[in-house]
């Protein structure tokens, strides 16, 4: 009999390349996505050592995060340039290093083009029970099909750039299972939201997460990519989600998928991949999905959480002092006074986008809130900024970007855009914005910006009302 | 990369728990394309508060940084690394560090030591008037009042940041070993084939 295995030990164990005695070993990278950001210093590192990329057949490149989200190209086919000098080095360098290595590049004005979290998986360049990786901490996303995906930092991108490998020490396994089904108007993003705040953002530290549960077996993959993608809040680097046959369909004849036998062949080994029944994991994790609210956060972690009908909370009511502390300083931080109601909380800007909810049924949920509606007055600022080229010619074919302009959204080119603020996109200084992304940090979509994570559905609600609402009052 | 054998010198008495990397190094400082000069950034928001540690005169030139309970969480930036670096700082000690942070400080000769929150609160003590050193033979932490704290880092890092050894050499070495792998699977799973360039 064969030793029972998580998901996580059969992906590992194939892909050992050679073994440690001190635990630690050579992992295969199958797959490799490279953005503007975390790679020139890996290939000017290629460049001094005089070193090739080993199998530029691996790997992806696109820019997302510099972007701007506004027109790419005049009324002229022309290129429009980039403003900010810096953010045009950084975007030139990756147009020139991928073509320089023999890395196939997909460029900013292509159809194709959008954040690398989006486009892997919609190109089928993902794929389940490979290991990929990216110099992107939400690399963590592409978990939901079942591939072994982690985000590292540019001295690793040069050694996979290299190599092909990397060198790792196993981590724990953790399971988290969710008992029961979400509500009516309860989201995925409600659900991981509501996960890290009981884990809390080092829960999964050391782990590779695995998200069990009928919930998820229910769920689209899109929904499963959302929630993957914010593993890395909780610490963990990787989150998985077992192969089934939606993934299936999710990927078959995607441009990059396994054709005919090939892919008869692949099915069958993806079938293979599950945990087997008697594995056993380091930690375990139940949530009740009864308990999942529609989900916000008060605070600059993205473990602060509170269901929307709930209240901003006091810091005397931790029992650590430092997370007392913490939540002092974060209220001062969001201009909110504990005890205030979160419903009563107003907000001026509204980004729906990111590489957690910029995907076509993220883009459908808000749109289905919007249709009819006006964005409240006193918010003077809302985007859509969908995840790819084809997730924004999807959702027109659809006639959504109709809904999003006549509601008083702008509708924009795919990026990374205010996630991150490292493109114009960023909120003003002590203002607050209804946002989809993954990250409230101090200053993460702007200098003194104050960001509330939510769903793509409730970033849509708070822009008709004005203020942090629960999207069931409205969509009833 | 540098041999790293000991680091000594004052110790800047930071504490903070939770430390994400947009706090380390914020997102307006990643649009470079080299390595250096990111010290200058680091800690942006809280170098605006007045009387901020990191202005404290009586941390000028300190070498190490200490840390609370998971240190570096957040994003992937090496970004992060190499502001600490670039700012003279050649070691943290916290609690606890995110994965990736961990990763990456290894990467650049950066030492990220963990030690139990007692040894955290007496070195955040020490550090207000004294220097702290840390050696990677013995694998302890010591201060002029005779505290020694012992930590663990796999033998594989040890070996790498004290011999100063490239990573990338070390792995191409063993390029047999990923030739058979890469072969193994071009026969067994004829779907794992590369995409189309």
């Amino acid at each position: 009999m064969t030793e029972a295995k998580t998901l996580y030990e059969k992906i590992w164990d194939a892909h050992v390349v050679d073994q440690r005695d001190d635990g630690t070993a050579l992992i295969y990278i199958d797959r490799h996505l490279v953005h503007e950001v975390t790679s020139p210093q890996a290939f000017e590192g290629l460049r001094k050592a005089g070193r090739k990329v080993r199998r530029p057949d691996l790997t992806l490149a696109v820019p997302d995060h510099n972007l701007p989200t506004t027109a790419r190209i005049d009324a002229d086919g022309n290129k429009i340039p980039i403003a900010d000098p810096q953010s045009a080095a950084q975007l030139e360098a990756l147009e020139a290093n991928a073509p320089a290595f023999g890395i196939k590049y997909i460029g900013a004005s292509d159809k194709e083009q959008g954040i690398v979290h989006v486009i892997g998986p919609e190109q089928a360049f993902t794929l389940p029970g490979t290991t990929l990786v990216c110099g992107d901490s939400h690399t963590a996303a592409h978990g939901a099909l079942g591939a072994l995906a982690f985000g590292i930092g540019t001295s690793e991108v040069e050694h996979v750039l290299a190599t092909q490998t990397l060198q790792l020490s196993r981590s724990k396994s953790m399971e988290i299972r969710v008992e029961g089904l979400l509500g009516p108007g309860i989201s995925p993003k409600d659900l991981i939201l509501h996960i890290i705040g009981v884990i809390g953002t080092a829960g999964g530290t050391g782990h590779v997460i695995e998200y069990r549960g009928e919930v998820f077996e229910q769920m689209s993959i899109e929904g499963r990519l959302t929630v993957s993608n914010m593993s890395i809040e909780g610490g963990a680097r990787a989150g998985l989600i077992a192969p089934d046959e939606k993934t299936f369909a999710y990927l078959k004849g995607r441009p990059m998928a396994p054709k005919g036998a090939d892919w008869d062949a692949a099915v069958a080994y993806w079938k293979t991949l599950p945990t087997d029944n008697d594995a056993r994991f380091d930690k375990s994790v139940t949530i009740q999905a009864a308990d999942v609210a529609p989900t916000v956060t008060w605070g600059t972690s993205p473990e602060d959480v509170v269901p929307v009908t709930g209240h901003v909370p006091a810091p005397e009511s931790f029992a650590d002092a430092s997370k007392r502390d913490a939540a002092r300083k974060s209220l001062d931080y969001m201009g909110l006074t504990s005890g205030q109601a979160m419903g009563d909380v107003p907000v001026e800007n509204i980004f729906i986008g990111s590489c957690t909810n910029s995907r076509i049924e993220d883009l459908r949920a808000a749109a289905q809130v919007l249709d009819g509606r006006k964005k409240a007055d006193g918010v003077k600022w809302a985007i859509v900024v969908p995840g790819s080229g084809l997730v924004k010619a999807q959702a027109e074919a659809e006639g959504l970007d109709k809904i999003f302009t006549d509601s008083g959204f702008e509708w924009r080119e795919p990026g990374c855009s205010a996630c991150l603020g490292m493109n114009p996109d960023k909120v003003p200084p002590g203002e607050r914005c209804a946002s989809t992304s993954n990250r409230n940090f101090v200053g993460r979509q702007g200098p003194g910006a104050r960001t509330h994570l939510m769903s793509p559905a409730m970033a849509a609600a708070a822009a008709v009302t004005g203020k942090l609402t629960d999207v069931r009052e409205l969509i009833g | 990369m540098k041999p790293v054998r000991s680091v000594e010198g004052r110790a800047i008495p930071f504490g903070q728990k939770n430390v994400d990397t947009d706090v380390i190094i914020a997102a307006e400082w990643l649009k470079t394309i080299s390595r250096d000069g990111l010290g200058k950034g680091a800690f942006e928001s809280i170098r605006a508060q007045e009387g901020n540690v990191f202005d404290d005169p009586e941390y000028a030139g300190a070498s190490i940084l200490i840390a609370g309970d998971n240190f570096g969480c957040g994003s992937s930036r090496e970004h992060a690394a190499w502001a600490l670096d670039d700012m003279g700082i050649k070691a943290i000690i916290a609690p606890s560090f995110s994965d990736i942070f961990s990763s990456n400080a290894f990467k650049n000769g950066l030492l990220a030591i963990a030690l139990p929150q007692e040894a955290i609160d007496r070195l955040m003590e020490v550090a207000k008037t004294d220097p702290v050193t840390i050696d990677m033979e013995s694998m302890s932490v010591t201060t002029p009042f005779q505290d020694r704290f012992t930590f663990e880092m796999d033998p594989f890092r040890q070996q790498c940041l004290m011999d100063g050894l490239d990573e990338i050499d070390l792995t191409m070495a063993k390029s047999d070993a990923i030739e058979a792998h890469e072969n193994r699977v071009d026969s067994a799973q004829s779907w794992h084939k590369p995409i189309a360039a």
